[in-house]
């Protein structure tokens, strides 16, 4: 396998939910080793964009290839294969509630594997260690504030050492020192595991921080790609709207609606 | 003409209802095996469904008895007949009551708390983490929890039914003065294997029923606040009814 090729890529991929189209036309190359961000206004299919790279939903059309596999045609034990391959921090953790810190780190290992019990612990607690959270081994989720629950599920999501870490918003709703640690492991795990990361984030400053690749998504496709101090300069409207934070532009400030007036001067019709 | 029209729609979205349920099952059915194989999950929800319904059981089977003696006696004095007591008391529990007001409080007590739990579950991402995680929630975590009520409801009737035996035995022979050996020899002798059959059967069923209801709803709630909500909700009042429709059926069907 070519090493420096993408890991996943995405070609002409349209996907439309109820009708409403999210991506018409995407194409988008995730490079391995490096840490992509996916950035975009609320409602562009971030999120979205990250269920179909792990399969939870399928295109309308086009292709994703995620090392090697057509995420359209695979079968469920494949996908399974290839889930295995990968982690996932979800925004709010996600964590078991009615395990201890420690069952939820060492819940992949016990579904996947036949690990003696010492063994388990020391892998638990070497994951644990790496985002700081080894003295609250023995918490359960609900003893944890939102910055340590983000942490333990990213323990979790490396304790299989997955290939792909994939991160759905992480920063959100993070104080200042509790994103800070979350941006220093991004990075660090990235180099010192060599995995490939995917952080979609809102986030314009924190990822311009960490990130090697930012793509910018809007109406369903690219708008921009490029280094972060690229996306500064980056000769679009759209682009300079949601770098900037300007509150109208490209992307509306007003939800569409039908004439102000008119619907101000209108009989009392009910809403 | 409108009211037709409603009336087609609802009946097609029970039967859509009914065969997505029925597909659930089969599900269920065949992840099963293996789920069995490890029995600490299953036993931690014949835990959660069984023992941590004991006391609301025991307490509710107590004065049902007790409730049964009285009004058993009042009648069976009429005909002179009290010492039929026992056998009255003895056949109304295990062929009725028990398997059915267990499956009602069942339903009220572990079925609301799985579907619930599910429910939660999936909005909180954490059914989702699962699948990300390469684990099949099926398996993991709702053929547990069903085996668990699936186990725990038949052993809970039978709990009932002793109870209440007892209580009716409190009111009649301890309180109203039926003699004990004839309300004990009577009961022996009028009461059959069949009897207790057929409370066997009620209760196997209604305890898939239930448990079945319950972490269908759980897993396709709406993974919001409100969909947990209805859900639960719904666990309640549909288990309620089906259990008493399949009673009767089941009913017909032994006589």
């Amino acid at each position: 396998m070519n090493q420096s090729a993408a890991i996943v890529e995405i070609r002409n991929l349209d996907y439309a939910i109820n009708g409403r189209p999210i991506f018409a036309g995407l194409d988008l190359d995730i490079a391995r080793g490096r840490i992509t961000a996916i950035m975009g206004p609320s409602g562009t299919g971030k999120t979205t964009l990250l269920r179909l790279i792990t399969g939870q939903v399928t295109a309308d059309s086009g292709s994703i290839l995620v090392a090697g596999q057509d995420m359209r045609t695979v079968r469920r034990n494949e996908l399974y294969v290839l889930r295995r391959r990968m982690g996932m921090l979800f925004q709010n953790g996600a964590l078991l509630t009615d395990l201890s810190v420690f069952e939820n780190v060492a819940f992949p290992l016990r579904e996947h594997t036949d690990l003696p019990e010492r063994l388990i612990r020391q892998l638990v607690l070497t994951k644990l260690q790496a985002v700081g959270l080894r003295g609250a081994a023995e918490l359960m989720p609900a003893e944890l504030s939102g910055g340590m629950s983000r942490r333990v599920a990213l323990a979790r999501a490396i304790v299989m050492d997955p290939e792909i870490l994939i991160y759905d918003e992480p920063f959100a709703g993070l104080d200042p020192i509790s994103l800070g640690v979350i941006l220093r492991l991004i990075r660090r795990l990235n180099d010192a595991l060599g995995i490939t990361s995917i952080v979609v984030s809102h986030d314009v400053q924190e990822i311009s921080t960490v990130a090697d690749v930012v793509y910018l998504l809007s109406g369903g496709k690219v708008a921009a790609k490029g280094t972060p101090q690229e996306l500064q300069s980056y000769p679009s409207e759209i682009v300079r709207q949601f770098i900037g934070g300007l509150a109208d532009g490209p992307v509306p400030f007003h939800f569409p609606a039908p004439d102000y007036f008119g619907e101000l001067l209108a009989r009392d019709e009910g809403p | 003409m409108k009211l037709a029209r409603e009336l087609w729609d609802s009946l097609f979205e029970s039967l859509v209802g009914l065969g997505s349920v029925t597909r659930f099952l089969l599900r269920l059915i065949a992840a099963s095996p293996r789920a069995l194989l490890r029995l600490d999950l299953v036993a931690q929800q014949v835990y959660n469904c069984g023992a941590l319904s004991l006391v609301i059981i025991m307490l509710s089977g107590l004065f049902v008895g007790m409730v049964l003696g009285l009004q058993g006696f009042q009648l069976l004095q009429r005909f002179g007949s009290e010492e039929a007591l026992g056998t009255a008391a003895t056949i109304g529990l295990v062929k009725e009551l028990g398997p059915v007001v267990t499956a009602l409080l069942f339903a009220g007590r572990a079925g609301t708390a799985l579907a619930s739990e599910l429910g939660l579950m999936r909005a909180t991402d954490q059914i989702s983490a699962m699948e990300m995680m390469a684990v099949d929630p099926i398996r993991r975590v709702v053929v547990p929890r069903f085996l668990g009520g699936v186990i725990a409801m038949p052993l809970l009737a039978a709990i009932f039914s002793v109870i209440g035996i007892y209580g009716a035995q409190l009111v009649g022979v301890q309180i109203m003065g039926v003699d004990s050996g004839s309300f004990w020899s009577q009961m022996r002798a009028a009461v059959g294997l069949s009897d207790i059959y057929e409370g066997i059967v009620k209760s196997c069923i209604f305890g898939i029923t239930c448990s079945l209801i319950a972490v269908y709803e759980g897993y396709y709630a709406m993974p919001t606040a409100e969909g947990v909500g209805r859900a639960t909700t719904r666990t309640v009042v549909t288990s309620a009814v089906v259990i008493l429709f399949l009673d009767y059926l089941i009913t017909a069907a032994f006589l």
